[in-house]
C-alpha cells in the first residue's frame, strides 16, 4: 500500500486473495512496543490503525496509570471486520492488484526480478518484498502429527523455500504455537471474571475519534493443579517436548507445556477467553498454546473453571517456519547481494502484526526507491520504534521470534505512542505516503499546538501568587510559567487551570499532549546529547568491503570480532563488546585512508 | 554539540599539566575562569579561578579559535602547575560550572577527525598513542586486585539489570500475570549499590592519600608555635621561627614519613589582619592552600574558634600550643602532645581503610558520582507511577558503569525478565 500511495504499481501475489487481512493468531492488536509500532505506521499513511479500530470490540491503554511513554493502545479485533476492512481498502487502491498464486523462485535480472509462480507463469517487476509469515516452509505439529501448512488449512509455501536456501546462506527456523478455539455456546460465562474495555477509548490512527464496532468484554479463568497434571502426564506426546520441533519459539509467549514445566512452582496461570467477532462464535482462549494430541487438549481444556464442556473447534498447534537471518539485509531491508529483493515479517525472524506491517512500509517504501534509482530511507532508532526494530534485527540478529517491547528502546521518553505523528507524519509527507487530509489534519495539530504552548508560555506567576490561587508549588522563589507549571508531577493540568482559570478555554486534547511534551522535557534534553551522537554514527557507513585487518594498533580478539560481524555503520560497530573508543577511532581512521586511496 | 573537558597530559605528579577545553563554550569557560582571555593562540600568565572565584592556581592560558585548534572547534587550553591536587581542582571546578562535561576516552581526536582537522598521519600516530593509553588503562582497571574490581562493578551492573528487569516487567507485561509489587526489591538493590558506590567514592580520597601522601596544613593566629610543631615533627629547621608574630610569609612545605604513609606538612602564614600588603599575600595564599589540604590542624593560643570557613569538624584537629608555658596540648619544646599528632594524622590514613577503593582514576570517579547521582535520583521516584522514569535513571546508572566496564545490553534485561516470570497469555 505504500508503494501504491507513492506513486508505484503492486501486484499482491496471495495463495488466496480471499484470505486478506486474515489474523493467524489471536484476534488483538496493539499493546506495549506493539501499540507504538501501529501508531507510527498510521502515522505514515499505513492501514493498520485505521482497519483495527474499524474492527475493535475492545478497547483498552495498557499503562494507564503509567507515565505517558510507556502506554501502549490495545484492542480486541473482530476478525471478520478486520478482513474486511483491510481487503476494501486494498480493493479500492487501482494500483495494487491481487494475484493469486504460489510464488516458487525469483530470478535477479540486471534491474529488476522475473517472479516464477508454480503454473508455470512469470512476472517481471522492479523489485519484489517476500513477505511469507509462517508459510514458508511452514509445518504444523500437532502431537506426533505434522504436515505442511502455513496456517490450519492451508497449503505452505515449500518450492520458495528451497529456492531461498539455495541463494541465501543463513535461512533457520522458528517456531510459534497457537490454542485451540473453542465454541463460545459450549462455555460456561457466568462466574467468571470480565474484563472490559476503558470508558473512555483510545484508538490507534490518528484520524480515529471513537470505536465503530459494538465493545464486549473478555471473560477470564485460570488453569488448576488438575491441568497442569494433565499436561505433566502427556509431556512426551507434545510435538515440542517429544522431540519433533526443531525450531525455536518466543520465550514470551510460551506454550502452557513450556509454563508447567519452567514455572513448575506455579499453580495457576491466567487464560484470557477472546471472542474472535461479535458474530462469530469462536473463542481464542489466550494463555494456553499447545502441540499437544488432540485428545489431551479436549482433557486439559475441559479442566478448566468455565470450560468444563467446552467444545474444541479447532485444535492448537505448533507451526515451524523458515526464516533469514536478518543479519543478511541492509537497513533498507533489502538482501544484500540481491539488491532487488527485499524482505518482510516473519521471514526476517520477527512475530506479531504490527512488526509485519511495520517492515512491510519500510520495505516497500524502499524497493519503489531502488527501483526509481533514490537512495534508501533509514529509520533511526532515536527517532522511533520502527528504526529500533530495523537496527536491531540487521545488526544482531534474532535468537528466538523478535516482538517489541518498550524497553528495546532505550529513547523511548522521547518516541512516544502519542507523539507518533510529530515523528512521523513529515517523513510521510516527504516522501508521498500521506494523503491530504491526514496532511491537513496534521498540519492543524500542529499549529494548535504551537500556539497553545506560546500561549503557556507566556502566562507566568510567583510561587506565591501559584499557592494563593490553589495550585500548590515549592516556595523556592522560581517565577514558573504555565508550561513549566503544567509538566510538573501531579496533575498539572488541573493546577494551571486553578492559576489561570483563563486555560479552561483551551482544547483539551491540545493540553494533553502540551502536558505530555512539557513533563518529558527535561529527559529529553538529557537524552539528546546522546541522541546526536547516535545518530551521528549511524550515518557513517563502513564500506561493505572494508577490511577490519588493515586497521593496526586492534586487539586480535577484537579485530577477529570485527571481522566476523562485519558491522555496517560506526554505531554497530560501537555496540560490539570489547569496542574501546580508541579502536573506534582507529576503524575511523582507516576508514579515511581507504577513501583518500579510493579519491587518488 | 557539547563542549568538554579533559586532562591532555599524564596524570600524576609533573612541572606542567595541561587541561584542555573544546567546544561553543570554551572560551566562556575561560573568561569565567581566568579572566581577561589571552587573543587567540597567545599564552597569558592567569590567575586560574573556579565559579567562585577562589583561586586554584595561577598558569597559562591558551586560546584557539574556531577552525585553528586541535579539534576545529574553538579550544582553550590551561597550562597549570602539574600536581595532581591542581589538576583535581581544576577539573572539578569545570564540571561544577556545568558547562562542559568530561571527555570520553579518544573524544578529542575524535572530534578533530570529524572536523576534518588533521591529516592521516597525524591521526595514525594519535591513535597508536590513544590507543596504547586507554588499552593500559582498560586492562589496568580490569587487572585491579585480580579482576575483584570488575567483579565489583559486574556486581553491581547485575544487580541494577534485575532492578530495571522487574519495572520493565511491570511496564512491558502490564496486561499479563507479573507481580506489580516489585518495588521493594527494586529499592533494596538501588540502596545496596549506592552504598557500595559510595563506599567507594569515599575510599577514593583515600586510597590516593595513600598513593600521593597526605596534606595537613598547619593553620592558627600568628606566633601560635606552628613552625615550631613543625621542625619538631621533622627534627630540622625547615621553617623559620622567632618570637616575632608573621615570620611566616609563604607556604612552606616539610615532607615526612608517617608509618609508611608520606605526610606534607604546610606551615602557613599565622592568620590575622594586617596592613602589610606582603603578609596579606602569604595570608589569602594560606587560606587556599588549607581549603584544599587533607587535613587541618588548628593551632591557637587560647579559645578562639577555628575560622569556620576551613574548619571540618568531621577530620580537623584543634589544639592549643605552647604547653611548655602552661594550659596548652601540645608543645614543640617539650614534645607534649606530637604522639596525638601523629595519632590522628595515622587515624585518618586508616579510618579510609587504607587501599579499600579501586577508584584511582577521576574518570572512574567521576563515571561512579553520575552512577550514584542517577540512582539516588531513582531510589527517590520508586513508588511514584512513572516507572518509566525510575527505569531511565537506573539505565542512566548502568551506562555510567558501563562506561568503566563493558556495555550493557537490553537482551540481558529481556533476558532477566524471562527467567523470572512466566509471561504469555
Amino acid at each position: 500500500m505504500a508503494v501504491a500511495r507513492m506513486g508505484g504499481t503492486v501486484a499482491l501475489m496471495t495463495l488466496r486473495g480471499a484470505d486478506l487481512g486474515q489474523m493467524s493468531c489471536n484476534p488483538a492488536i496493539g499493546g506495549l512496543g506493539k501499540g507504538h509500532l501501529v501508531r507510527e505506521i498510521d502515522a505514515l499513511g499505513g492501514v493498520m490503525g485505521l482497519a483495527a479500530d474499524e474492527a475493535g470490540i475492545q478497547f483498552r491503554l495498557l499503562n494507564r496509570r503509567r507515565g505517558p511513554a510507556v502506554q501502549g493502545p490495545r484492542a480486541q479485533a473482530d476478525r471478520t471486520l478486520f478482513a474486511a476492512a483491510v481487503r476494501r481498502r486494498v480493493e479500492d487502491e487501482p494500483k495494487v492488484d491481487v494475484v493469486e498464486g504460489e510464488v516458487v523462485s525469483v530470478e535477479p535480472l540486471d534491474r529488476g526480478v522475473i517472479v516464477h509462480l508454480a503454473d508455470g507463469a512469470e512476472l517481471q517487476a522492479g523489485a519484489v518484498v517476500l513477505a511469507t509469515g509462517t508459510f514458508l516452509g511452514g509445518t504444523i505439529h500437532i502431537g506426533d502429527r505434522s504436515v505442511p501448512a502455513g496456517r490450519m488449512g492451508d497449503r505452505a509455501a515449500t518450492r520458495l523455500s528451497s529456492w531461498l536456501r539455495e541463494v541465501v546462506p543463513a535461512v533457520g527456523r522458528l517456531k510459534t504455537g497457537t490454542p485451540p478455539r473453542l465454541d463460545r455456546r459450549s462455555i460456561r460465562m457466568d462466574g467468571l471474571d470480565q474484563q472490559v474495555g476503558d470508558a473512555d477509548p483510545v484508538l490507534f490512527s490518528f484520524l480515529s475519534d471513537r470505536p465503530v464496532a459494538r465493545q464486549v468484554s473478555c471473560a477470564i479463568t485460570h488453569t488448576n493443579e488438575r491441568t497442569h497434571e494433565i499436561i505433566r502426564a502427556n509431556l512426551s506426546r507434545s510435538a515440542m517436548y517429544g522431540g519433533h520441533i526443531d525450531g525455536v519459539g518466543p520465550r514470551y509467549c510460551p506454550s502452557i507445556e513450556d509454563k508447567v514445566v519452567r514455572f513448575a512452582e506455579k499453580t495457576s496461570h491466567q487464560i484470557f477467553l477472546e471472542p474472535e467477532g461479535l458474530d462469530l462464535d469462536t473463542v481464542y482462549p489466550n494463555g494456553i498454546s499447545t502441540s499437544l494430541p488432540e485428545e489431551v487438549q479436549e482433557d486439559y481444556v475441559r479442566s478448566i473453571a468455565g470450560l468444563e464442556n467446552a467444545r474444541i473447534l479447532q485444535p492448537g498447534y505448533a507451526v515451524e517456519y523458515d526464516y533469514v537471518d536478518p543479519r543478511a539485509l541492509d537497513a533498507s531491508l533489502a538482501l544484500r547481494g540481491h539488491p532487488f529483493v527485499f524482505l518482510a515479517g516473519q521471514i526476517n525472524g520477527t512475530t506479531g502484526y504490527e512488526e509485519a506491517a511495520a517492515q512491510g512500509l519500510v520495505a516497500g517504501m524502499n524497493a519503489l526507491r531502488h527501483v526509481r534509482g533514490e537512495g534508501p530511507v533509514r529509520f533511526s532508532r532515536t527517532e522511533s520504534y520502527i528504526g529500533v526494530m530495523i537496527d536491531d534485527l540487521v545488526s544482531r540478529g534474532v535468537l528466538e521470534p523478535y516482538r517489541m517491547f518498550t524497553s528495546r528502546a532505550e529513547y523511548r521518553l522521547t518516541i512516544r505512542a502519542d507523539n507518533a505523528d510529530q515523528r512521523l507524519t513529515p517523513l510521510g509527507i516527504e516522501h508521498g505516503l500521506v494523503g491530504s487530509a491526514r496532511r491537513a489534519a496534521f498540519e492543524a495539530k500542529m499549529d494548535a499546538l504551537a500556539r497553545g504552548r506560546s500561549d503557556l508560555e507566556s502566562l507566568s506567576a510567583t510561587p506565591a501568587q501559584l499557592n494563593a490561587r490553589g495550585a500548590d508549588v515549592r516556595e523556592d522563589g522560581r517565577r514558573r510559567t504555565a508550561w513549566d507549571l503544567l509538566g510538573q508531577g501531579g496533575d498539572g493540568i488541573i493546577a494551571v487551570r486553578r492559576a489561570w482559570p483563563e486555560t479552561a478555554e483551551m482544547d483539551a486534547d491540545v493540553v494533553a499532549q502540551l502536558r505530555i511534551t512539557s513533563l518529558y522535557e527535561r529527559y529529553e534534553t538529557r537524552q539528546r546529547n546522546d541522541a546526536e551522537t547516535l545518530r551521528r554514527d549511524e550515518m557513517q557507513e563502513i564500506p561493505p568491503n572494508f577490511d577490519f585487518r588493515m586497521v593496526g594498533s586492534l586487539s586480535g580478539e577484537l579485530r577477529q570480532k570485527l571481522s566476523e560481524r562485519r558491522p555496517r555503520t560506526v554505531a554497530e560497530a560501537r555496540a560490539i563488546d570489547g569496542m574501546t573508543p580508541a579502536a573506534l577511532v582507529a576503524v575511523l581512521m582507516e576508514m579515511k585512508k581507504a577513501e583518500t586511496r579510493a579519491s587518488a | 554539540m557539547e563542549t568538554i573537558h579533559a586532562l591532555a597530559t599524564g596524570r600524576g605528579r609533573a612541572g606542567v599539566a595541561v587541561i584542555r577545553v573544546s567546544g561553543p563554550s570554551a572560551w566562556a569557560i575561560a573568561d569565567r575562569m581566568a579572566a581577561p582571555l589571552p587573543a587567540p593562540r597567545e599564552a597569558g600568565l592567569r590567575t586560574i579561578r573556579d565559579g567562585a572565584g577562589t583561586a586554584l592556581d595561577r598558569g597559562l592560558v591558551l586560546p584557539f579559535a574556531e577552525g585553528a585548534s586541535f579539534t576545529g572547534e574553538p579550544v582553550v587550553e590551561f597550562h597549570v602547575h602539574g600536581g595532581p591536587a591542581v589538576v583535581e581542582a581544576v577539573l572539578r571546578s569545570l564540571g561544577e560550572l556545568g558547562l562542559s562535561r568530561m571527555a570520553v576516552a579518544g573524544e578529542f581526536t575524535r572530534r578533530a577527525l570529524e572536523n576534518g582537522v588533521l591529516d592521516l598521519t597525524q591521526v595514525q600516530g594519535l591513535a597508536d598513542l590513544i590507543d596504547a593509553e586507554t588499552e593500559e588503562q582498560r586492562r589496568t582497571a580490569l587487572r585491579v586486585a585480580d579482576g575483584a574490581w570488575s567483579e565489583m562493578l559486574s556486581g553491581w551492573r547485575a544487580a541494577l539489570v534485575r532492578a530495571r528487569a522487574l519495572l520493565e516487567a511491570t511496564i512491558d507485561f502490564a496486561d499479563e500475570d507479573v507481580p506489580q509489587d516489585v518495588l521493594p526489591e527494586v529499592r533494596d538493590l538501588l540502596v545496596g549499590v549506592r552504598d557500595g558506590i559510595g563506599a567507594q567514592i569515599a575510599g577514593a580520597a583515600r586510597a590516593r592519600a595513600v598513593r600521593e601522601g597526605v596534606v595537613v596544613a598547619v593553620i592558627g593566629p600568628p606566633n601560635a608555635g606552628k613552625s615550631s610543631l613543625i621542625n619538631r615533627l621533622t627534627s630540622r629547621d625547615v621553617a623559620i621561627v622567632s618570637d616575632r608574630a608573621g615570620t611566616t610569609r609563604d607556604v612552606i612545605e616539610a615532607r615526612i614519613e608517617l608509618d609508611g604513609i608520606l605526610v606534607t606538612l604546610l606551615d602557613t602564614a599565622g592568620l590575622r589582619t594586617t596592613a602589610d600588603e606582603v603578609e596579606g599575600l602569604g595570608i589569602d595564599r594560606a587560606k587556599a592552600r588549607a581549603r584544599d589540604a587533607d587535613l587541618r590542624l588548628f593551632l591557637r593560643l587560647a579559645d578562639e574558634a577555628p575560622d569556620p570557613d576551613l574548619f571540618r569538624a568531621d577530620r580537623d584537629l584543634v589544639l592549643r600550643g605552647k604547653a611548655d608555658l602552661g594550659g596548652g596540648d601540645v608543645s614543640a619544646v617539650t614534645g607534649v602532645g606530637v604522639d596525638r599528632i601523629v595519632e590522628w594524622i595515622g587515624k585518618h590514613v586508616e579510618d579510609g581503610g587504607v587501599g579499600d577503593s579501586f577508584v584511582s582514576r577521576e574518570r572512574d570517579r567521576i563515571m561512579l558520582e553520575e552512577a550514584a547521582s542517577a540512582i539516588e535520583a531513582a531510589i527517590d521516584q520508586a513508588g511514584a507511577d512513572e516507572a518509566e522514569l525510575v527505569a531511565e535513571d537506573i539505565r542512566r546508572a548502568t551506562t555510567a558503569l558501563e562506561r568503566i566496564l563493558g556495555r550493557v545490553d537490553v537482551e540481558e534485561v529481556l533476558g532477566e525478565i524471562f527467567s523470572s516470570f512466566c509471561l504469555g497469555k
